[in-house]
């Protein structure tokens, strides 16, 4: 790849939206670390309970693009959005966006395991009882049933009150699948949610993420190629903080439509 | 095409690569001994190198084969790389097809041999029709080794030239027969002959479709002559 082809190529690409109905739209996102800008005119669907991926080099503002989908960047000073998000038509960027609402709605599982320092049974209720009065019974219900949609109820059942910690790290990250599932979110973020786990608790997880996309939508980043082809309806590459190619993943894998998609996917890049 | 980051990767692709063009060298000098035993002027011994060098070919099959499932094991090749790797697949089955069918040509011709009054329908139209073949073999491996998808869509309507030259001998043949029953057994070895010259000519079209494949990543098997030449156009 050259960076004269990538400087000199128009406009973003108008991308083609997913045949299946969006639940968030991105359209026209710029985002910026103080003056430094990650995310340039990047305009995207991204299609209910469907797993979107989004693949590219380090630094290509993949993991940045994800952090817009619930303001995690709005935690830090200094950093900020220009352009327009919206989640079922309504836009996130907006001021006056109640922002625990919106990570209630729009989950998130980080690249490390990151389990409470408390139990097992803790961590999920934990976030429950930040948004819902549950009954004890209810509580214990909605805990099953989360680490249920996690694939880890047989594993934890007869742990609950050991602390997360000590479970296995692909266990740990099952346990903050389950805990973000917990709170019943719509969406789900997930940042290189195996890339520090074994081949088999990532095959536990992908198959988790193919089950969980009956109920949710889902975006993923990644920097395993195979995975994104393995796990995505859809798949964004991304370069320079521009979105240089969007579509189907079975499209995308096969014939991707630019030069330097191809370049990136056949590992032919830098 | 750039290089791969992993450079081993672009030599094992290439080893590939130059593996089929060899294969397909082989297979065409089988063509041209055999079109050599049609005209009645092949050297000493073309019979039993035939048999040898098809032998040969089958193992190159085999060999290609098992390097394309390595890399597949190894390098999860996607798009581009993956599209070769499948296409080579299919192209050294093809390769491997054509030379069963020289050697049948070959063998049936020298066996045909003897019968004066068929001697110049083996010796002209069938060895013309085998010329044939034997041409839109070579640019079907050139386009190939070029990656030229326009050149390839060229190929691909070679093949009616020799589907027109299997017809004209088959009416010839059926003259032949009507006319003098004595001719019907030697005539039905050509009518063989034909029919595998005839299937060389598939196989090679097989190969441009395989090319088109590759670089345009759409299959062409079984669109019309239309489609594929607005297939290549494009862009």
């Amino acid at each position: 790849m050259n960076f004269e082809t990538v400087a000199a190529r128009p406009e973003a690409p108008a991308e083609s939206p997913p045949a299946a109905a969006p639940k968030m739209t991105i359209r026209h996102l710029d985002f910026y670390y103080g003056r430094f800008q990650a995310l340039k005119g990047v305009s995207l669907d991204v299609a209910d309970r469907r797993v979107t991926a989004f693949i590219g080099p380090s630094g290509c503002g993949k993991s940045t693009l994800l952090r817009t989908l619930n303001r995690m960047y709005s935690l830090y000073p200094g950093q900020r959005a220009v352009g327009e998000i919206t989640l079922d038509g309504e836009n996130i960027l907006a001021p006056g966006v109640d922002i625990n609402m919106l990570r209630a709605k729009v989950g998130m599982v980080f690249q490390k395991p990151t389990p409470f320092p408390m139990s097992i049974y803790d961590n999920i209720a934990f976030g429950v009882g930040l948004y819902e009065r549950l009954s004890p019974r209810q509580m214990d219900e909605r805990v099953e049933w989360a680490l249920t949609k996690a694939a880890m109820w047989n594993e934890a059942k007869d742990k609950l009150k050991q602390s997360g910690m000590a479970l296995s790290g692909g266990q740990q990250q099952r346990l903050c699948i389950a805990r973000a599932v917990a709170v019943k979110p719509e969406v789900l973020l997930l940042d290189e949610p195996t890339s520090a786990l074994d081949p088999i608790s990532t095959a536990k997880i992908e198959e988790l993420i193919t089950e969980l996309k009956e109920d949710y939508t889902i975006a993923i980043v990644t920097h395993n190629m195979q995975q994104a082809a393995r796990v995505s309806d859809y798949t964004g590459y991304m370069y320079l903080g521009e979105l240089i190619e969007f579509g189907a993943t079975d499209d995308l894998f096969l014939k991707p439509k630019r030069r330097e998609t191809e370049d990136y996917i056949t590992g032919r890049f830098g | 095409m750039n290089e791969h980051t992993h450079k081993q990767f672009d030599a094992e692709m290439e080893v590939i690569r130059s593996g089929v063009l060899a294969m397909g060298g082989l297979v065409e000098t089988q063509l041209a001994r055999a079109i050599a035993v049609l005209g009645d002027d092949e050297e000493e011994g073309t019979l039993d190198q035939v048999g040898a060098v098809e032998r040969e070919v089958n193992r190159m099959q085999v060999t290609i084969d098992q390097q394309c499932s390595q890399i597949i094991a190894k390098r999860q090749p996607a798009a581009i790389d993956l599209r070769m790797i499948l296409t080579i697949t299919k192209i050294v089955n093809d390769l491997e097809r054509i030379g069963d069918e020289v050697k049948k040509v070959a063998y049936k011709a020298a066996q045909t041999r003897g019968n004066d009054r068929l001697t110049q329908v083996r010796q002209h139209d069938v060895a013309r029709t085998a010329g044939r073949a034997q041409e839109m073999l070579q640019l079907a491996l050139d386009v190939f080794a070029r990656l030229d998808a326009a050149a390839a869509a060229e190929v691909i309507d070679r093949d009616d030239e020799i589907d027109a030259g299997f017809l004209a001998i088959m009416r010839q043949l059926i003259s032949y027969m009507m006319e003098d029953p004595r001719t019907i057994s030697p005539a039905l070895e050509i009518v063989f002959i034909a029919k595998s010259i005839e299937r060389i000519g598939d196989h090679a079209k097989n190969i441009a479709e395989a090319v088109v494949q590759v670089v345009r990543g759409k299959d062409v098997r079984h669109a019309s002559a239309d489609e594929i030449r607005a297939e290549v156009a494009e862009e």
